[in-house]
């Protein structure tokens, strides 16, 4: 890959086109429903584990944290209300993100990368298919839909996490923890949460099928692909995160 | 019944570097024809830019009054569902078996019922010999049946327009052998227009109607085959001969010094000129085979290489 300036603005060029052909391609019929559920059934395996195993460490390392600013700062009756605004809005979407990215995403990434370089996606276009509509479609929405689905499975375990770190390791009191739940979260934070899931999938759905799709030069031409998809994914779920969190806060009045 | 492939002006390049300029060459309807050259001279770019998987810098390529080059890209996939085309390595979908491979067409273009896909699948497996391997994966057979599961897939929506890119590499002499009489049969039962991609001679001789050769970034020739198999061109008696003495080196072309002195130490060497014996006897057709119907086509070529055959024979 090349490193010039010209080359990085092509690249993001025909990624950005892909992505409208992929929003242009998705009403159209018939639906590949088969290969959409195949293919969420497929995300979800490989990623639901390691979100559940990753979720419970950083709920916990937030309610450790949480637990002892809040005594220094005098304010243990909120330690429950800060950890699980921590957890909804901001820890449960990156997990999601990252776990999307790098075990859905790579995934995808590298299934459609082997069928590209042994001439399986040309064979499909010469048999007058459309990849875009037959597989990339699919794999886009499918990644969306488990990411949307993981964002609750990571906020309820990292919240579980952050109740039996802070409660029974920290001797936190159980009822203040609970009372305070909803003092500073609102349901707008979890509805916030889940769009930001649903278009961080959208975004590593739709690199990992660019980088496949693209792939070129062998195998390790598949390494590549798959190495910088999700170089790529991080770097724009990262960016796309701050822009959705700050126009969160514009858009949304908060309690308090 | 087959479809003419009109090529103007073609001219490709990847970067700063152009791969073939300026191929100009009619595909006539319903016959074979082989594109020769040595490896690396674009072959099978030339392929993908038949089929509008590659686009040309210049030129166009028109099939049934419409230029390949300029379609959208809407309209291009309905103009591809005129072509077949075997691939090097079949390029199966490796998660599917055989029979689902095979089905994979007609299941997303037609709205037939599973027992009509399953014997229009059958019916093309048993055509290139694969009855029984219907269940296995492509990772689980040789190179030679995935080849031939390739060419089933590309049959079954029943093309008029047949590409094959290198359909004997990777095949022992036998199985080239059956692949190419294959070749003749099918071409005589579906009357399909046929180009074969190869570096093969052997097949190149044999098989096609017309020869054309790439090389040295364009087309040196284009035409019959009687033509070309009695050429005196130097690049297209080289190649078809498989000989080290001519133009054509290991890495590139060689400077055309040393080109003369080959060719005129070979002349001296058979006293004939620069030619060879046994290069100049035109190698018999391959016709179809004793079950095969015969369309008229065919037919007249049978007479013409019987006629041929008895002169040679009167002659010697």
């Amino acid at each position: 890959m090349s490193l010039s300036p010209i080359g990085a603005l092509r690249q993001s060029g025909s990624l950005f086109a892909m992505a409208l052909d992929v929003i242009r391609t998705i009403p159209r019929r018939p639906f590949q429903a088969r290969e959409f559920i195949q293919q969420a059934w497929f995300v979800a395996s490989v990623t639901i584990l390691p979100t559940a195993l990753v979720s419970i460490p950083f709920g916990a390392v937030i309610a450790l944290q949480i637990g002892s600013l809040t005594r220094q700062l005098g304010a243990q009756s909120f330690s429950g209300a800060a950890s699980v605004l921590a957890v909804l809005r901001e820890a449960s979407p990156i997990v999601t993100a990252l776990l999307i990215a790098g075990a859905g995403g790579t995934a995808i990434c590298a299934d459609l990368g082997a069928r590209k370089i042994r001439d399986e996606i040309d064979a499909m276009q010469v048999l007058g298919i459309d990849p875009i509509h037959r597989l990339v479609v699919p794999r886009v929405l499918a990644s969306m839909l488990v990411a949307v689905l993981l964002n609750g499975l990571v906020s309820v375990v990292g919240v579980a996490g952050g109740y039996f770190f802070n409660v029974v390791l920290q001797n936190g009191t159980p009822g203040a923890y609970l009372a305070s739940f909803t003092t500073l979260a609102q349901l707008s934070d979890l509805w916030a949460a889940e769009v930001k899931a649903l278009v961080f999938g959208a975004i590593s759905g739709i690199v990992a099928s660019y980088k496949g799709l693209t792939a070129k030069g062998g195998p390790k031409g598949v390494g590549d692909a798959v190495n910088q998809s999700v170089v790529i994914t991080f770097m724009l779920l990262f960016v796309t995160n701050f822009v959705m969190t700050a126009v969160y806060f514009q858009v949304v009045p908060q309690r308090g | 019944m087959g479809v003419e492939i009109c090529v103007e002006g073609l001219t490709k390049s990847f970067g700063h570097q152009v791969i073939w300029q300026d191929v100009s060459l009619t595909l006539p309807a319903g016959e074979v024809s082989v594109m020769l050259g040595p490896s690396g001279t674009g072959k099978s770019v030339f392929l993908k830019t038949l089929v509008g998987l590659l686009k040309p810098e210049r030129g166009s390529i028109t099939i049934q009054g419409r230029d390949i080059t300029r379609l959208r890209e809407h309209d291009l996939y309905e103009v591809r569902k005129l072509f077949g085309v075997l691939f090097q390595d079949g390029a199966l979908f490796g998660s599917m078996n055989l029979y689902d491979n095979i089905a994979f067409p007609l299941r997303e273009h037609t709205r037939k019922s599973e027992s009509e896909i399953r014997r229009i699948v059958l019916e093309k497996m048993d055509m290139v010999g694969l009855i029984g391997a219907e269940e296995k994966l492509p990772g689980e057979i040789s190179g030679g049946m995935r080849k031939r599961a390739g060419l089933a897939r590309a049959l079954v929506l029943d093309p008029e327009i047949i590409l094959f890119d290198e359909p004997d590499s990777g095949l022992d002499p036998v199985r080239v052998a059956y692949l190419n009489q294959l070749i003749v049969d099918l071409n005589a039962q579906i009357d399909a227009t046929f180009l074969i991609v190869t570096h093969d001679i052997a097949s190149a001789r044999q098989v096609p109607d017309n020869i054309g050769l790439l090389f040295r970034r364009e087309l040196v020739m284009f035409g019959p085959r009687e033509e070309l198999l009695t050429s005196d061109e130097p690049v297209v008696r080289q190649f078809l001969n498989g000989r080290m003495q001519g133009p054509i080196g290991m890495a590139e072309e060689k400077d055309a010094a040393q080109v003369e002195q080959e060719l005129a130490a070979l002349g001296d060497g058979d006293g004939k000129g620069a030619r060879s014996p046994g290069s100049q006897a035109l190698t018999p057709r391959l016709l179809p085979g004793p079950g095969i119907p015969r369309p008229p086509r065919w037919e007249a070529i049978a007479r013409r290489e019987a006629a041929l055959h008895e002169k040679a024979v009167a002659g010697a």
